[in-house]
């Protein structure tokens, strides 16, 4: 890879959450504070998009390890294959707080997501796709192993 | 191949003499078994996980290689009787013998070993001599550089130099990478073929930092593929490098490097090397797995051919497999110099037309070996023959590994472990490499090497509760046994002393393990502690010394024969009629 492109994917990965650690806990206590706290996935999309009202959907591509290297650091990619997506949301299913992040878009950016999300245990990467006021859902198993006997 | 096709060429090498009826001809040496007919114009050799075994060896193939979903009764997971019936080979002959567990014993005694690089070698160039001049090519499918006690001093050099003796072609890789980074790259530099991978790349914030990358702008670490120019007709050859490397084995010697399965990548590259190379044919030498090659070849279309190896299956003929574009072929050659793949092609104008397909048991008697090679081997052993030769003791029945539960070298190890460690319960990797050793026969320390070898043998004691012995044997199982076989490692269970369990491979993640018990009887506490022993920690260093010190200590103890009082098997829910399953008291 080049260390351009590099760079700009460090940049959208980390956006929100950096902006999140950087900012002052009041700036963005309004809003998300609830949802990132939030102890189960469905309070969780609740407070952040407001609704639970989701149908699955093929379009959303979710590209991830089936088995991760290092639970630290899965790489995560969403894309969205929907027309007017507003945003993508991120969630470990089985993490203490499952909510990653939720990463809004304007009508003219591609709907593509690529971060590094941390996973205790085996569970679902689940992306949350808000678009043209409708929430579509897909679902990706990856597995953290306790390792070892490959042969 | 069909099987009315392999039908007819068996009945040809029945008739031809394969089949020898007393001990004295068996060892005369029936150059029609290694008298491929002519055919097509291209001829690709394949070998893989020979595991450095660079002598002659026992291998004993599984009685238990159980599938589960889609894979059930389908060719790998055919064992014994019913491996026979499943390709048509005739009971109780030479290619019974190479190719299943039945009557092992005997037949290995009739037969003599199997492999060897001077043997394998004198195979080869009949091989290639038989196709003519630039018409074949040799590619090795990796773990090829780990096995053996000289792999191990030499950190690879003895099978580097080997493969460059045998004239190797291509190769992939995944024990290659348990050397540290920096090694790997230097074997790679000494291997005079291409060393070819689509799926290993170079970290983004290694690469940043500076890490030595194949391809800056995709990030590949190695030559993603490689063109050949076989009699006139372009070979293009994908490599694909186990995909979990990093988590069976120890990330720690190769931090740069992310693996993966990677067939989006795979199908991306195929389609590139069709649009650009304009090749006629293409073919993908695979470290995935035969479960993991078969799904593989059904996602990924416009692969002719993939040869395949990790899971150490010798089929005898290969799978068709359909997916979007047409057919995909996979096949899958076995382990420890055992084998040699054979395949001719018919490939005309940008098309593969036909083809046929033998899997050549490399039978040590009936092949003169190299003198070359020889000479070769015994200069890289000469340093290392008094650690190797040395007798520990004797063995009172056939110690072996492959299976998908303990075998008896296994149990031996694990025996040893709690003797030497003085533990309630020991663990043991369920490698599929490891030789076998037949009744009353020494059993050396290259014996004992040859099922231990690893750059990461240190051996641990420690304290584990209930609950966390029984996440390792779920977490194992469900590598093992999970149905999607991208979620499957290709190891085999987890190998265990001092305690017997019941296992439902139909189950899923977290139920498959139950009824946990001491060798006493006593059931195991999720709560309490115990004390447990085992070796081959992937994640960081072990205290104690390495595994084979320990196996040799214990077998020194026991210098007239070693016994084995118990093999601790699990008793098996769910299984019956399983065609992957004979000979085990369920």
């Amino acid at each position: 890879m080049q260390r351009r492109a590099f760079v700009q994917k460090a940049l959208s990965a980390s956006a929100l959450t950096a902006l999140a650690s950087i900012l002052p806990a009041s700036v963005f206590a309004a809003w998300s504070e609830t949802a990132f706290e939030a102890k189960d996935v469905d309070s969780a999309i609740k407070a952040i998009l407001g609704s639970n009202d989701i149908s699955d959907s093929a379009d959303i591509d979710i590209k991830a390890p089936e088995i991760a290297e290092n639970g630290a650091v899965v790489p995560v990619q969403v894309t969205a294959n929907l027309e007017k997506v507003e945003s993508i949301t991120v969630i470990a299913d089985k993490n203490p707080s499952p909510l990653i992040g939720s990463f809004e878009f304007d009508e003219n950016l591609e709907p593509y997501v690529s971060t590094r999300i941390k996973m205790g245990k085996t569970g679902n990467v689940v992306a949350i796709v808000k678009a043209d006021g409708k929430l579509y859902r897909a679902v990706k198993q990856v597995k953290v192993t306790v390792g070892g006997c490959g042969g | 191949m069909n099987r009315r096709e392999f039908l007819r060429m068996m009945g040809m090498a029945g008739a031809a003499g394969m089949l020898p009826t007393s001990v004295f001809a068996s060892r005369k040496a029936p150059s029609d078994l290694y008298e491929v007919p002519a055919f097509g114009n291209v001829r690709l050799l394949h070998i893989t996980d020979t595991h450095a075994q660079l002598n002659p060896v026992y291998f004993r193939e599984p009685n238990v290689n159980l599938g589960i979903g889609g894979a059930l009764g389908k060719a790998p997971h055919v064992v014994g009787e019913h491996f026979l019936k499943h390709f048509n080979i005739p009971a109780g002959g030479i290619e019974s013998h190479a190719f299943s567990y039945l009557n092992f014993d005997k037949a290995a005694q009739t037969y003599g070993k199997v492999g060897g690089f001077a043997h394998m070698a004198t195979l080869i160039k009949q091989l290639r001599g038989q196709a003519g001049e630039g018409k074949s090519l040799l590619m090795d499918g990796g773990d090829t550089w780990q096995g053996s006690g000289t792999a191990y001093k030499t950190r690879g050099k003895d099978m580097v130099g080997a493969c460059n003796l045998l004239g190797v072609d291509v190769m992939t890789g995944h024990w290659e990478f348990t050397y540290k980074d920096k090694e790997v790259l230097d074997n790679i530099k000494d291997f005079k073929g291409d060393f070819v991978g689509q799926n290993v790349k170079v970290k983004e914030e290694a690469a940043f930092d500076g890490a030595p990358v194949f391809d800056e702008d995709t990030g590949h670490a190695f030559k993603p593929y490689t063109m050949k120019d076989l009699g006139g007709a372009r070979v293009a050859v994908i490599g694909q490098c186990f995909p979990y490397t990093p988590i069976a084995n120890p990330q720690r010697f190769i931090p740069d490097w992310e693996f993966g399965i990677k067939d989006e990548e795979m199908q991306a590259m195929v389609d590139q090397i069709r649009a650009s190379e304009k090749p006629d044919l293409v073919v993908v030498l695979s470290h995935n797995g035969m479960d993991v090659d078969l799904k593989m070849a059904s996602v990924v279309s416009g692969i002719d051919v993939i040869f395949g190896g990790h899971t150490h299956d010798g089929m005898p003929a290969p799978t068709m497999v359909k997916n979007a574009g047409g057919k995909t072929l996979v096949t899958n050659a076995g382990s420890n110099g055992k084998f040699v793949g054979v395949m001719d092609l018919d490939v005309r104008d940008g098309k593969l037309r036909d083809f046929r397909y033998r899997l050549l048991p490399v039978f040590s008697n009936m092949l003169p070996a190299d003198a070359e090679m020889s000479a070769y081997i015994d200069d890289v052993r000469k340093p290392h023959m008094d650690w190797l030769s040395e007798e520990l003791s004797v063995a009172d029945q056939v110690l072996y590994r492959r299976g998908n539960f303990n075998g008896t070298f296994d149990q031996v190890i694990c025996d040893a472990l709690r003797s030497v460690h003085d533990a309630q319960v020991s663990l043991s990797p369920g490698f599929r490499w490891g030789t076998t050793v037949l009744p009353g026969q020494q059993i050396t320390m290259e014996n004992v090497l040859d099922q231990t070898c690893i750059t990461y043998p240190e051996t641990y004691r420690r304290e584990m509760s209930g609950a966390e012995i029984k996440l390792i044997l779920e977490d194992v199982a469900d590598n093992l046994f999970n149905a999607d076989p991208y979620y499957q490692q290709g190891g085999d269970m987890v190998r265990v002393g001092g305690l017997d369990y019941v296992c439902d491979p139909m189950g899923s993640m977290n139920t498959r393990v139950t009824e946990m018990r001491l060798d006493n009887g006593e059931l195991i506490d999720p709560e309490k502690k115990y004390v447990v022993a085992g070796w081959a920690t992937v994640g960081s260093k072990s205290p104690e010394a390495p595994i084979w010190d320990v196996v040799a200590d214990y077998l020194r103890d026991q210098k007239d024969g070693v016994k084995i009082n118990r093999l601790n098997t699990p008793k098996l829910k769910n299984v019956e009629g399983n065609p992957g399953l004979e000979n085990y008291a369920v």
